[in-house]
């Protein structure tokens, strides 16, 4: 894992050779915000280079930068110590630059080879291409079947398939925009083997992260951005995961998750016998699936998205109804016929995922996002006619003790940053007194300050005896804030494992359908996933 | 018993009456596989019919008259191309206004060619086919177009499925963030696909008033735009299946006039809606696979694409 290749002698004696990619003065303003100020790196031919930094902080501006996606106001980029002007992202590509998005620009209905096929501007290199798809994946340990269609494609293929499609170009420069984020443990694994294949030929990689420990185990040097500028860059081996947080966000790192267990009351939210066909074709059905939630306790559910996540969260919010009443009970209530309504109105808080769009009215402000699910619990009418005066009382408490940064109740919810909509949106749930709380990924795309306070706020209604449901992709996450974590594989959920008996390898293998999972009633598939 | 000749040309007329149906439905396939719907079919087709008859009628030349009629549909079809892409106007009240503003021209451009017609286009002789038993008549008396609308549907298919500009075309339909951030353009992709689909609808147009009823009547197309718009749905985005619909459409549209004809105790208005009530019907019988419509739907039809940059 750690064969570091030894500095080159160019190093040694001063770093006379120019860097490969060095990038320096750049800055770029946006409309109320200044993405990058004056940003300078450089990274050199087998070295990893950590870009380290808070969501906002301009690592995605930055990187849009150097592929030509966004021009900036002002900066040059040198390659070998030429400039370039790289003003498209063929001129990138060109120019040796490839870049493994977070957010996976592939075609779903499209298959592996047609994908690929898109990104190569070189006809020659499109020639012959399922053979050449295969040797680089044998090569880099990427194995993939060219034929497939990509939404048949589990996430982690998926990154294959990006990484495969930017090594046909035999880019000598290559970013990883957050590759880790949708990846399980042993997957984690699989990648670091490859980028490590790829700093041994030779070839400067910029690893994005904001988790530290990856960057300790893999990287050489980091390049710390704060606020749209670069706070330092730092030699890894001698820093501590200490050091790098507090330059990532300028003060000591909180405490997250849960500082004590919980203490398990009764039953409050629970699936028996759940059997739903999935919404959408590329979508997972659950199978029989059996869950229970007690009060009082934090449950959580891992697994790797697309084995059910969307269905049971709109089985359990509501949004779906199931065939029998009797498959979603909310303390001992059959409520599987129940919609969202009339869940609420018996104390069921739902955090989406998707914060705008589905968590909050985008266009409206504070005070109507809170009301409309607020109401159902919290007195805010008099008689059918809405109490502003109520309906803003409500939304100034949540402002106040959930401290979201915000003008007034009166601003509308899409022009809030991630962390502090997320704020508002849990602490408007949480203040509607909920018995039992479903929160989907609660800090995806939140700041550390943000996920504490979340995290604390989850954990106070937990103590209050509330049963408190959290989906995520971040094991991390799960492992410290849940009293137990259970898996969720092709629709089924394992039984909770408590959660001194978790350990980031059994649930891996358990996300990952390497290991059969202990469900409830059925006896587990004994087939194994490719991945 | 059907007579083999009655049945010749029950299906001669089905061929032609398809054939405007293919055209239009045929381009508009092209501009939803690229993201884009264009409700302005109907205005186009118009557009095409009366600058074709135009030219049809003063020159005689039916080629000059369809590349006419294709250029006028391509050239109208831009103004929906500049509403969506350039100003971002929601598509469907932009392909709205496009049929409006297109029924609207015609009449006013039409005028001088109101209720005049001429000799159309003639059906050609094939070789081989002719020489057929029993259905080899019917090769005698199908014009050139109705052949190449059918040529045209094949190409267009092996295009959309085994080339780069088909895949780049299928990319950006499917997911434009995506395809922007690969780089390639996709307010050129899309505003090529808007012109071929209008210049496909003025082909149509233009069969309409030089071929099936060599005439110009202001509103002629009677709605056929609008079944061409179903049709591409109806044939869930597939090339072939979509001529299966248009002659679909042509045959009942036939039969029905012939059932009139024989006197059958149904009122002659029930009868003249048949052909929209079986595409209708089928269409809906279609959707109910849900499944199948999203899979072969692209992904980003109907969105307003915005570079995030």
């Amino acid at each position: 894992m750690n064969a570091r290749i030894p500095p080159s002698s160019d190093d040694a004696k001063g770093n006379t050779r120019p860097a490969r990619l060095r990038v320096s003065g750049v800055s770029k303003q946006y409309p109320g915000c200044l993405a990058n100020d004056d940003v300078s790196l450089d990274v050199r031919a087998g070295e990893i280079l950590a870009l380290l930094g808070e969501n906002g902080a301009g690592k995605s501006t930055l990187i849009k930068v150097i592929y030509g996606l966004v021009a900036p106001d002002s900066g040059m980029i040198e390659i070998d110590g030429k400039a370039r002007a790289i003003t498209s992202p063929a001129a990138a590509r060109a120019a040796g630059i490839g870049v493994v998005f977070q957010h996976f620009s592939l075609f779903e209905s499209l298959t592996v080879a047609e994908n690929i096929a898109l990104g190569l501007d070189d006809a020659a290199r499109r020639r012959d291409l399922p053979r050449r798809i295969r040797d680089i994946g044998e090569r880099y340990g990427l194995v993939i079947d060219p034929d497939r269609v990509v939404a048949d494609l589990s996430v982690g293929e998926q990154q294959r398939v990006e990484i495969v499609r930017v090594l046909l170009q035999d880019p000598s420069i290559l970013i990883f925009d957050e590759p880790t984020s949708v990846l399980t443990p042993q997957a984690i694994l699989g990648l670091f083997e490859t980028l490590n294949q790829l700093r041994r030929e030779g070839r400067a990689v910029i690893f994005i992260s904001h988790k530290l420990e990856e960057i300790r185990t893999l990287c050489d040097r980091a390049t710390v951005l704060r606020g749209g500028r670069v706070v330092g860059t730092v030699p890894v081996a001698g820093a501590s995961v200490n050091d790098l947080a507090r330059m990532m966000i300028g003060q000591e790192m909180p405490a997250l998750g849960a500082g004590s267990a919980g203490q398990g009351g009764p039953v409050q939210l629970a699936a028996h016998n759940l059997s739903l066909e999935p919404a959408n074709p590329h979508g997972t059905a659950l199978d029989r699936l059996e869950m229970r939630a007690r009060g009082g306790e934090i449950l959580g559910i891992a697994g790797i998205a697309g084995n059910g996540q969307e269905e049971l969260l709109a089985a359990l919010s509501g949004e779906r109804l199931t065939r029998t009443a009797g498959a979603v009970t909310l303390a001992g209530q059959a409520v599987g016929r129940l919609g969202p309504g009339a869940r609420r109105k018996l104390g069921l808080g739902f955090v989406p995922g998707e914060r705008l769009g589905r968590g909050a009215v985008p266009p409206m402000s504070l005070a109507e996002n809170g009301f409309l699910t607020a109401h159902w619990r919290v007195p805010l009418t008099w008689r059918w006619v809405i109490s502003t005066r109520k309906r803003n009382a409500f939304a100034d408490r949540v402002i106040d003790e959930f401290r979201v940064a915000t003008r007034s109740q009166s601003t509308a919810a899409q022009a809030l940053s991630g962390g502090n909509l997320q704020r508002f949106i849990v602490g408007r749930e949480i203040l509607s007194d909920p018995r039992a709380l479903v929160v989907a990924y609660p800090t995806w795309g939140v700041d550390v300050a943000a996920v504490a306070a979340i995290h604390a706020a989850l954990v106070a209604l937990r103590d209050k005896g509330a049963a408190v449901v959290v989906m995520s992709e971040d094991l991390d996450e799960l492992l410290s804030l849940s009293d137990c974590v259970a898996v969720l594989y092709r629709g089924q959920l394992s039984a909770p494992i408590p959660r001194d008996q978790c350990t980031r390898e059994n649930l891996g293998l358990l996300m990952s359908g390497a290991a059969p999972l202990d469900t409830a009633r059925t006896p587990a598939q004994g087939d194994v996933d490719a991945a | 018993m059907i007579d083999s000749a009655l049945m010749i040309a029950i299906l001669v007329s089905a061929m032609r009456t398809a054939t405007p149906l293919i055209l239009a439905a045929l381009g508009e396939l092209v501009v939803e596989k690229a993201g884009c719907v264009n409700l302005g079919v109907e205005g186009m087709m118009l557009v095409g019919a009366v600058t074709g008859f135009a030219v049809g009628l003063t020159t005689g030349n039916f080629a000059l008259a369809f590349m006419v009629g294709a250029l006028a549909g391509a050239g109208f079809s831009l103004i929906y191309g500049v509403l969506v892409l350039v100003f971002q106007v929601n598509q469907y009240a932009a392909g709205l206004a496009l049929t409006i503003l297109g029924g609207g021209a015609s009449a006013f451009w039409g005028q001088t060619w109101q209720g005049r017609n001429m000799r159309g286009l003639q059906p050609v002789e094939l070789p081989v086919l002719s020489e057929l038993p029993v259905i080899g008549v019917m090769f005698t008396r199908l014009d050139v177009v109705v052949y190449m609308a059918l040529a045209a549907t094949v190409i267009v298919g092996l295009i959309l499925t085994r080339t780069r500009v088909g895949l780049i075309l299928r990319a950006v339909g499917e997911n434009h963030d995506s395809a922007h951030a690969l780089g390639f353009s996709v307010v050129k992709v899309r505003f090529a696909a808007i012109a071929f689909g209008g210049a496909f609808a003025g082909m149509g147009g233009a069969y309409l008033s030089c071929v099936m009823t060599p005439l110009w009547i202001e509103g002629m197309t009677a709605g056929r735009g609008w079944i061409a718009v179903a049709l591409v749905v109806f044939a869930t985005w597939k090339p072939a299946r979509l001529v299966l619909g248009a002659w679909l459409f042509g045959l009942v549209s036939v039969m029905q006039i012939h059932g009139q004809g024989l006197g059958l105790a149904v009122p002659s208005h029930v009868l003249a809606m048949l052909p929209y009530l079986v595409t209708i019907l089928v269409l809906v019988l279609i959707s109910r696979d849900a499944t199948r419509i999203r899979l072969n739907a692209p992904g980003c039809l109907g969105k307003p694409f915005r570079p995030t940059a």
